[in-house]
């Protein structure tokens, strides 16, 4: 039966036909798609390890920043509390340095005050001896002729009346 | 998929076409209704190449043949195949050389002439190589215009079918020696496969049963036979001709020797042998699930009918059986053949370090 007995028409074609697939596709095709499968894995397992880096980076990144707000929260915070006290502080002394000021007018105004109290007592005092001796002049002009005793008697008694004051 | 279907069912129509016409012929002689006759016919190879629906027309295919006194002869097969002469060269009809190409010679022996002829199987195996060439190329085409990027629609089932058997079953196998071997290994496979699968359709690119016939495989079977012995290392030869046994089993008597290098010839027999086998069965039970409705024609209606519905939905689940199969058997030889050759080329150590 042909089947089971090899023609040799069909060996010799057959043998023809495969070997010379083979060297075609062995020459301008296998190299070129067993090359390409096997950069394209590589480039799959690379971008792969990439995608993991990438990943590990950027929860080390999310890490670190929320680090940084929790520091740059504080940091805050403590410039807030500082420039509160400072602010404390200022006012703490323009209140001082207010309060001196205010004292050293005070006192010159007081010191003035006195002065002219001092100077207005002074020519009230003259005024009120000069009023007084010329009513006492007058007075005792009838009454008294001596001029001299009459004066020291009014000094005296002034002296009283300021001593009473 | 309707396409599938559609292809499938004018394939399966095409067959039940025309068996009738062969079988009412047939039938037409009486008792020369030959189911074994028939099987043969179809499976076996013819010249030219038939037409479905009818057994007359032939589509014609060159002839070409060296006859007993040494002069070549290249004529269309339309000249022979209705039973003419043609420059001496005639179809035998009966006998040893039946439905072949004989010529008589001188004293009026018939004798086969040296036949190169393109006959149905042999241009069926032309236009597998082709269909093999175009989706291979279609592969190359694609990365030549989009770099690496993964193809898509046929293209990608074909280079699927590369990564398949390369980084299946060629490279884990074979380690550093993949590259060098896996020209021959993926063709075969590619070269199978189309053949196969070529081998189910049964209208013209298609039909003629390639791969079950034994010329296809033994070719196949040979070509990995020579790779192993020409490109065996001395591991290989050590295994044969020195193996690790006992001393009293390879030294007086060289039995293991001998059974080593039957072997040798054993493993690709088997490569031949199985796939020859397969896919002829599937072919055969096929035809013979047909034929069975004209071998019970004479029963009766009712048994016909039964037995035709029967035998198409036999025929159908034997075909689809066969698609599976085509891919199994092709996947089997690729693997195999990586397999003897890995052993015959392969450092022991290092293919073992490759399968860690």
């Amino acid at each position: 039966m042909e089947l089971f007995t090899p023609e040799i028409g069909l060996v010799f074609w057959m043998f023809v036909t495969f070997v010379l697939l083979v060297g075609i596709l062995a020459k301008f095709a296998w190299p070129a798609v067993i090359g390409m499968l096997e950069k394209r894995a590589d480039l799959i397992d690379k971008g792969v390890v990439y995608a993991q880096n990438a990943k590990e980076q950027l929860d080390n990144a999310k890490a670190e920043a929320a680090k940084y707000v929790a520091e740059a929260q504080k940091r805050q915070a403590e410039i807030l509390r500082e420039a509160d006290k400072m602010k404390t502080q200022i006012i703490e002394e323009a209140k001082a340095a207010a309060s001196v000021e205010a004292k050293k007018v005070m006192d010159a105004a007081n010191l003035a005050i006195e002065q002219s109290r001092k100077a207005s007592e002074l020519q009230l005092r003259q005024e009120v001896s000069a009023y007084a001796l010329d009513i006492a002049e007058k007075v005792i002009r009838k009454n008294l002729a001596d001029d001299a005793a009459q004066t020291s008697l009014v000094n005296k008694l002034l002296n009283e009346v300021e001593n009473k004051n | 998929m309707k396409k599938v279907l559609l292809t499938l069912v004018v394939a399966l129509s095409a067959l039940f076409m025309a068996q009738p016409a062969s079988a009412a012929a047939a039938a037409e002689e009486g008792e020369g209704f030959n189911p074994k006759e028939i099987i043969f016919h179809h499976l076996g190879d013819v010249y030219g190449w038939e037409v479905p629906f009818s057994h007359s027309h032939r589509i014609p295919l060159p002839i070409i043949a060296r006859d007993c006194s040494g002069s070549w002869h290249v004529f269309s097969s339309s000249r022979v195949t209705d039973g003419g002469v043609y420059e001496g060269l005639y179809i035998a009809k009966e006998g040893e050389y039946a439905n072949k190409l004989v010529g008589d010679n001188a004293e009026g022996e018939q004798y086969r002439p040296l036949d190169l002829s393109i006959t149905k199987d042999v241009a069926a195996l032309l236009i597998a190589a082709l269909v093999v060439l175009l989706m291979v190329m279609s592969i190359v085409r694609w990365y030549k215009k989009h770099d690496m990027k993964a193809p898509r629609r046929w293209t990608a089932s074909f280079e699927f079918l590369v990564e398949f058997i390369y980084l299946g079953v060629i490279r884990p196998t074979m380690g550093s020696k993949a590259p060098k071997y896996a020209p021959y290994l993926l063709t075969a496979f590619f070269f199978i496969f189309v053949m196969n699968l070529l081998g189910l359709m049964v209208i013209f690119p298609g039909g003629a049963n390639l791969t079950g016939n034994v010329a296809i495989t033994l070719v196949l079977a040979l070509c990995t036979f020579f790779i192993t012995n020409l490109r065996g290392n001395k591991h290989y030869w050590k295994e044969i001709f020195w193996p690790d046994v006992p001393i009293w089993l390879k030294c007086p008597l060289p039995i293991m020797q001998a059974i080593e290098v039957f072997g040798m010839f054993t493993k690709p027999a088997a490569l031949c042998v199985r796939l020859f086998a397969n896919m002829m069965g599937g072919h055969m039970i096929v035809i013979v699930l047909t034929l069975l409705i004209f071998i019970f024609a004479s029963f009766g209606p009712v048994v016909t009918g039964g037995i035709t519905a029967f035998s198409v939905l036999f025929s159908l689940f034997m075909l689809l059986l066969d698609t599976l199969v085509s891919f199994i058997q092709a996947y089997v030889f690729t693997m195999l053949s990586t397999l003897f050759i890995s052993m015959a080329v392969c450092d022991p150590h290092e293919s073992h370090h490759s399968e860690e």
